[in-house]
């Protein structure tokens, strides 16, 4: 039971990585790729009615975490005190600069919450990338089940690690670099014009980062923790997660300059998918690993009871078909190419 | 007490607080919005359906300030509160995830529809988005009153061996008695929140002489609200909600009343300071046998003081227990005096016209906030030293490697950016205020009409 709801909750954060992905890549592109007024309210338009909702499947993502293994959550949220506090921050400062940019017609007003808006995303793209890293590298656990880490220590993995290190901060460019594509992906398929070229023409420029990061940081990770190929030595279907992230590049390399936009941004989701479920599949049954191994959280030290998680599998399953049922109405309502002119944005 | 703990229980209650002004608003007009959006539909009445758009505005606003502050809310439970999460998170888990699968993503799929799908959507299924908005967010406060009920009052769970708590009955649990009369006082709060912003902008409008067609509807609807959501605010639902205190949660009800020495034919204290060192109410002005007949229907029933209970489960700051607490029942009791008589006026259809109520009614817009926000602090403060009541002190509950210097840190954060968020909200409703509900000055049709030119 545990089992299932490590792989539930592991799927539902890369839901919420694709979805939410799309839209921080598309603010880490914004200053640069929008450049008149019209493309701005372009590029938000193209994500304003869905953002709320993707980011609702990080909050649902944890509030399933919560529900399952409430020891990891108690653990890990309170030792990353300092960096869940900024993410949280960010996400305010960002929330507030797509809904509060087109309030008032002032340029001025506009410029700033545009870059507030880029800026944050930006910021949280690069956390939630160290913040895996975090989780892959180990964090320093003793017997009690908790840790408290600083920001930074010696940027070196010693025994006592900073949430900052060459590790994850290498990780954090990872992240920055996947969902900067994935967001000009989405951007190329949701508008035309000048606006939809530069973001094509972003994605081009990421794709050699993001083959040449990929393939450094899965070499840095085996490096730091070897025992991440123990499960696939064990389990020999893992071997298609690598398989699906080395043709997940080559798919959006073909397909970007074709402009098969709906392709390419198939093929980056498929990438992030693979690439996080990869990270998972690497872990498990461990949630966190401490830096000592004797202390590793695992599904089993941290699950809630099997009574609550099997009712709990009741009402999960009912309310995931729901929320499917929203989503693809709510993005059946904003299909196609913005058009300038309509809504709020 | 120690400086971790206080920072730390500063820190939620600065986050809820500033947090809670936004939903109880937004739950309060998504219901008046759909009773506005029926009427509209129903008589297809456009000065109905200008006033619909012009609050959902207003619920625009106030929903993004509401999502960004309660993102928090939710992480603090494992930065800030740890070891609570790791005791109770097997049981209050169960609430906290339903409330994002159920809620959050209903509101967030139809708001968007709601508020900027007007031209794509059919008017019935535009009147189905905000009913949809609505369900959500009455929804998510209920998930979040369930969370709080078995905080107040645990039932439905078993002890695991290790000593955490984990979920045994689910339907105890949902179903927790506390919570259904704690959720039904806490929407009709809302309720009243929106009822009376809704008043007060339309004694604006009246007072100022401007959309005065809009403004007969809001004051219309605001003050019907109003006067039935005041009196079921406290009977039946705070009566019912300090019966339930008086039976479960006794020492907190001799706290909340100053009632320091047990006795029957107990009085009421309307005014007076509680003077812990002395364990007597100063100053005061009692009603004897009230007490007793509110809490057991008899004047003569004998109700048990502070002295009954061992000092160290007395709440630990029983004068802003008190207080909380006497300021939110004047309140109510001063919003059902001001309410039932502009209805009183509204029927004999002299309230358009009546200056001074309409000055009354402008000026009571943030009582609501005043009273709904002491309303939480009695029910948390009552709840102490308890942060699971009779299960978990709040002293054992929040995270302990997480210093004092570091929470003050990220608290003082918060309210640095929450006072801009505040001053922003309030620039930007002051603006909506200004433009009026008329279609025209629409902020939409506003932009494309400069860049038209």
């Amino acid at each position: 039971m545990a089992s299932l709801w490590f792989w539930i909750v592991a799927a539902m954060i890369a839901t919420y990585v694709v979805l939410d992905g799309f839209d921080l890549g598309a603010g880490a592109i914004y200053l640069v790729a929008a450049k008149t007024n019209d493309e701005r309210r372009r590029v938000l338009r193209a994500i304003g009615p869905v953002w709320d909702g993707n980011e609702v499947w990080l909050l649902a993502a944890g509030g399933t975490l919560y529900f399952a293994f409430p020891r990891l959550y108690a653990s890990s949220f309170s030792g990353f005190y300092l960096p869940l506090t900024i993410v949280l921050w960010l996400l305010i400062l960002r929330g507030i600069g797509i809904e509060f940019r087109t309030h008032v017609d002032s340029h001025v007003w506009q410029d700033f919450f545009d870059v507030i808006f880029s800026c944050s995303s930006i910021l949280l793209a690069v956390f939630f990338g160290a913040a895996l890293g975090n989780v892959v590298r180990g964090v320093p656990l003793g017997p009690t089940g908790y840790f408290f880490e600083p920001l930074w220590t010696d940027f070196k993995l010693g025994p006592q690690t900073g949430i900052l290190d060459w590790y994850t901060v290498l990780t954090g460019v990872v992240a920055l670099v996947t969902l900067t594509a994935h967001g000009s992906y989405y951007i190329a398929l949701k508008t035309d014009e000048d606006l939809g070229r530069r973001a094509r023409g972003f994605a081009l420029l990421c794709w050699p980062l993001q083959f040449f990061l990929t393939f450094s940081t899965l070499v840095a990770t085996y490096f730091i923790r070897p025992e991440i190929m123990d499960n696939y030595d064990k389990h020999k279907i893992g071997i298609l997660i690598p398989i699906a992230v080395v043709a997940s590049l080559g798919v959006m390399l073909w397909a970007n300059p074709k402009g098969k936009e709906k392709l390419a941004f198939i093929a980056s989701s498929l990438y992030i998918t693979a690439m996080l479920l990869g990270a998972a599949f690497a872990l498990y049954p461990v949630v966190l690993p401490a830096r000592d191994h004797q202390y590793d959280l695992t599904i089993y030290n941290t699950a809630a009871g099997i009574h609550g998680l099997s009712v709990g599998l009741v009402w999960w399953t009912f309310a995931a078909v729901l929320v499917i049922a929203y989503f693809v109405f709510v993005y059946r309502m904003f299909r196609g190419k913005v058009q300038v002119g309509e809504g709020h944005y | 007490m120690d400086s971790a703990l206080l920072v730390h229980r500063l820190h939620f209650a600065f986050t809820a607080t500033f947090h809670y002004l936004f939903p109880q608003l937004t739950m309060g007009l998504a219901l008046l919005i759909v009773v506005l959006q029926t009427i509209a539909l129903r008589r297809n009445d456009p000065v109905y359906r200008e006033s619909a758009r012009f609050w959902g505005k207003i619920f625009g606003i106030n929903f993004v300030l509401g999502v960004v502050t309660g993102i928090p809310m939710e992480f603090q439970f494992g930065t800030n509160w740890s070891h609570f999460s790791s005791y109770a998170g097997g049981v209050i888990g169960q609430t906290l995830a339903m409330e994002g699968m159920f809620a959050f993503f209903l509101e967030s799929a139809f708001l968007g529809l709601f508020l900027y799908g007007e031209k794509r959507l059919s008017p019935k299924a535009h009147w189905l988005s905000a009913v949809a908005v609505f369900l959500g967010s009455w929804l998510s406060g209920y998930f979040i009153i369930a969370t709080d009920a078995f905080m107040q009052h645990p039932v439905g769970y078993a002890t695991a061996p290790d000593g955490s708590l984990q979920l045994a009955s689910f339907w105890d649990f949902v179903l927790n008695p506390w919570a259904g009369w704690q959720y039904a006082h806490n929407m009709s709060g809302a309720a009243i929140t929106g009822a009376f912003i809704m008043t007060a902008v339309g004694a604006f409008y009246l007072l100022s002489g401007k959309w005065t067609a809009h403004a007969r509807i809001f004051v219309k609807t605001g003050v019907i609200a109003g006067c039935v959501f005041s009196v079921l605010q406290i009977f039946p639902t705070g009566d019912k909600q300090g019966k339930m205190v008086t039976d479960l949660q006794p020492a907190t009800l001799a706290a909340m009343e100053g009632l320091f020495q047990s006795q029957t034919n107990a009085p009421i204290v309307i005014i007076g300071q509680p003077n812990e060192q002395q364990g007597q109410i100063d100053n005061s002005l009692q009603v004897p046998g009230v007490l007793s007949m509110l809490t057991y229907r008899r004047w003569n029933a004998h109700v048990r003081g502070l002295d009954s209970f061992p000092k160290q489960d007395w709440p630990d700051n029983i004068p802003l227990l008190y207080y909380s607490y006497h300021i939110m029942v004047g309140l109510g009791t001063f919003f059902i005096a001001i309410m039932v008589v502009a209805t009183f006026l509204l029927w004999r259809g002299k309230l358009f016209n009546a200056k001074w109520m309409l000055w009354i009614l402008m000026l009571a817009a943030p009582f609501p906030y005043i009273a709904n926000t002491a309303g939480w602090m009695t029910a948390e403060l009552g709840r102490q030293p308890w942060l699971v009541y009779g299960l978990m002190r709040t002293a054992d509950g929040y995270s302990k490697l997480v210093s004092s210097g570091n929470g003050m840190f990220t608290l003082l954060g918060f309210m640095g950016i929450y006072m801009v968020l505040g001053i922003l909200g309030l620039f930007l409703l002051k603006r909506e205020i200004e433009h009026g509900p008329v279609a025209g000055h629409d902020a939409s049709n506003l932009h494309l009409a400069t860049e038209a030119r």
